[in-house]
């Protein structure tokens, strides 16, 4: 019996928990990047999406020449070492995007709406850029070891027998999410330029009232912005593999997360980030192999014991934002209202 | 600025009027979109049939040059690539189209481009079995088979390799549905059980839901028909990682190098199968390919012999009018005749212009059936030690 339940939660943790820990923090920092524009720029940066694929592109690039050196990190990816490079890469394309189109658009005070529909423009014209550079194919950068644990090791130790397996890249993620979440609330809470854009957010005619250069907040927003975006766009590569496509996919659930949680709200984008991405999990997942191993034989069900078919995975986020936009507009950590 | 910009606009409405005996054919294709990893090799196919009969100089008695004009289908997008088709033959003034790629697009561009404007299409990818008995004036074609033949195929080799269970998904689209549906019913028919037919979303971020969800119905293997650089690798990765599944089935829209390249080992002792002949005109057409700097890949065999069959029925009917060489199209890629293999289209218009019939049997075997469409060989594919083996003929 005992055995059963064991059983039957090493099938949720493998297919659902680690998956879904994964996942999450990948959305969780993308959000992070479209909060943090909003809550300071005070427009949706339809962009994010693809200012994370030219960070990893920038990152793909560095680890394919560290290889062609010889140089490598043991167990754990190269992409590590290379994912300086890639932020920085995406740093200058934020600045030079800011200083050549959003800036004109900041001078004129044009609304929100402008601003969006510029940031779409932005959006094609880097996912031109960067299939001109890298191109549309695949590619797969991730070396070093695959898995922490394997399911066919994890069965042997424990005698179970369901598997778990915990990729590196997994790991990697979320070690990495903590970290710089962490260091994000640190340089928001702590640091006098950190207060200064949250004042500079609070209220733009204060702030500047008390002498803050606003140029000086907007690119400290766009440096952030462009390192958070290359180091969620390297890891998600990391984890799936690298190809221009999805990143425009992915900027859905990103917009998602970013909305449950509140927008303009840090810890809203990371809560919105594991609420999206485990509620896809959790109600698409098929019960039927754990409910016979927890329901005595006779009435051990059928089916599939599927709440929804995994058709509607994107509608199961839709239908959390506009429950959250009608309960809460503001999201669940009381953001502004779009 | 605006001075550049003037200028620009002015060296292209130079550049633009074409020479009066030019001979335009449209490769519209998915450029960018979900198959755009694909579709380079194929439109490369296409102009290669193209350049070839250039370089002989004899097309409709020499003088005429053969000039492609890309357009972009988007694969999934039906809007899209209806604009795209239209810009084609209204604008650039095409004479018939290679075209489109996936299933949905090429639909679209029939029924609201093609038929309307009376041009001949020559799809070399699209594959659903709906397209078989679509309304088409006798305009479309294809060097594709339908993805009904392909379902019986599926169907014996699970059945020979003893696989009597199967979990399925398939992308989520004309393409991917047609496929599950046909190779539910045959392989239902032979006996075997499909635990979950489940759908996928191509260039979706993650996969795990999907894969819990077939890891829980359970099968001897998952068949995968997605594509493989889309969301069936994903789907792949994320069922390896898992452990949920150690082998599985991809038809032919998930059979490419880069498929066992990016997943390695694991992928060993996977099985498969792919539109493909042992006829020496698939060997023929990979040198060629390789000469030219581009690779053989899924679909670019089916590319040159779509370009080919409309170049040889031009010169067939001796017109570069549609409707008049439309009813050519059969007579020169179904015996009785000489045989033309890629490399040969110069002798199969030698031989045109003599009044003597030809067979193109080209890169991929094309007989035409049916309404118009490839009867359909298929190559059985194994992976062994990271490749693609071909291991028979079905």
């Amino acid at each position: 019996m005992v055995t059963d339940v064991l059983n039957a939660l090493v099938l949720i943790a493998n297919f659902v928990i680690v998956p879904g820990l994964a996942y999450g923090s990948q959305l969780a920092l993308g959000a992070l990047g479209v909060t943090l524009v909003y809550s300071v720029l005070r427009f949706s940066n339809f962009a994010h999406g693809e200012m994370m694929s030219f960070g990893a592109m920038g990152t793909v690039l560095m680890t394919w020449w560290l290889q062609s050196q010889n140089i490598s990190l043991g167990g754990l990816p190269t992409a590590l070492l290379a994912l300086p490079f890639g932020i920085l890469g995406a740093i200058a394309l934020c600045l030079f995007v800011d200083r050549t189109v959003f800036s004109y658009y900041r001078r004129t005070r044009s609304a929100g709406v402008t601003y969006l529909i510029v940031s779409v423009g932005v959006m094609f014209a880097i996912g031109g850029l960067i299939r001109f550079i890298i191109g549309p194919k695949d590619r797969v950068f991730a070396d070093g070891d695959r898995f922490i644990l394997k399911a066919r090791a994890f069965k042997k130790m424990t005698g179970l027998s369901e598997g778990l397996s915990i990729k590196t890249s997994q790991g990697v993620t979320v070690i990495a999410a903590i970290i710089i979440v962490a260091l994000l609330f640190w340089f928001l809470n702590r640091t006098k330029t950190g207060k200064s854009m949250r004042a500079y957010s609070d209220n733009e005619d204060l702030a500047l009232l008390s002498g803050i250069n606003p140029e000086r907040v907007v690119m400290i927003v766009w440096i952030i912005t462009g390192a958070l975006a290359a180091i969620a766009g390297s890891l998600y590569g990391l984890d799936k593999s690298y190809k221009p496509f999805t990143y425009l996919q992915i900027l859905l659930p990103i917009f998602a997360s970013a909305i449950v949680g509140g927008v303009g709200s840090p810890v809203g984008a990371i809560a919105g980030g594991f609420v999206i991405a485990f509620s896809e999990l959790f109600v698409t997942f098929a019960y039927k192999k754990v409910l016979g191993y927890l329901l005595p034989d006779a009435i051990a069900p059928s089916g599939l014991m599927q709440i929804l078919s995994t058709d509607y995975k994107i509608a199961v986020s839709f239908v959390i934002l506009v429950i959250v936009l009608l309960i809460r507009p503001t999201g669940i950590f009381s953001g502004k209202t779009l | 600025m605006k001075k550049l910009l003037s200028m620009s606009a002015a060296l292209l409405m130079v550049a633009a009027p074409a020479l009066a005996d030019d001979v335009k054919i449209g490769v519209i294709l998915g450029y960018t979109g979900p198959i755009e990893s694909l579709t380079p090799d194929m439109a490369m196919g296409a102009e290669l049939a193209m350049s070839e009969v250039n370089d002989a100089g004899n097309f409709m008695g020499g003088g005429k040059t053969l000039v492609s004009v890309r357009a972009d289908s988007t694969c999934i997008d039906s809007a899209a690539a209806t604009a795209a088709a239209e810009r084609l033959i209204t604008a650039d003034k095409v004479a018939a189209m290679v075209g489109a790629d996936c299933s949905g697009v090429t639909t679209a561009i029939l029924q609201n481009v093609a038929l309307a404007n009376g041009i001949v299409m020559v799809s070399p990818s699209a594959t659903s079995p709906a397209l078989s008995t679509i309304e088409d004036n006798d305009l479309f074609f294809r060097t594709a088979p339908s993805d009904a033949r392909q379902g019986e195929v599926v169907a014996d080799v699970l059945m020979d390799k003893g696989y009597k269970s199967a979990a399925m998904t398939y992308t989520n689209n004309d393409y991917g549905k047609g496929l599950a549906d046909s190779i539910k019913m045959n392989f239902e028919k032979a006996g075997g059980e499909i635990t979950i037919s489940a759908a996928h979303e191509d260039g979706k971020g993650d996969y795990g839901a999907e894969v819990a969800a077939l890891a829980q119905a359970g099968g001897d293997i998952l068949i995968v028909a997605g594509y493989l650089d889309q969301g069936g690798k994903g789907i792949i990765q994320s069922s390896l990682d898992t452990g949920a599944f150690d082998v599985f089935y991809l038809p032919d829209g998930m059979i490419g190098d880069s498929l066992p390249e990016a997943i390695g080992p694991d992928l060993n002792g996977s099985i498969g199968d792919v539109p493909g002949t042992d006829s020496p005109g698939a060997a023929k057409f990979a040198e060629m390919a390789t000469a030219n700097g581009f690779a053989a890949g899924p679909f670019a065999p089916e590319s040159y012999d779509a370009a080919a069959l409309i170049i040889l029925a031009m010169q067939s009917a001796n017109s570069t009018d549609s409707q008049t060489f439309k009813s050519h199209m059969m007579k020169v890629s179904n015996a009785p005749g000489e045989k033309i293999f890629p490399g040969e289209l110069a002798k199969g218009i030698k031989y045109l212009r003599q009044g003597l019939s030809i067979d193109y049997v080209g890169a991929s075997a094309v007989e035409l059936v049916g309404g118009g469409e490839s009867a359909g060989n298929y190559a059985e594919i194994e992976i062994i030690d990271g490749k693609n083996v071909t291991v028979g003929y079905r």
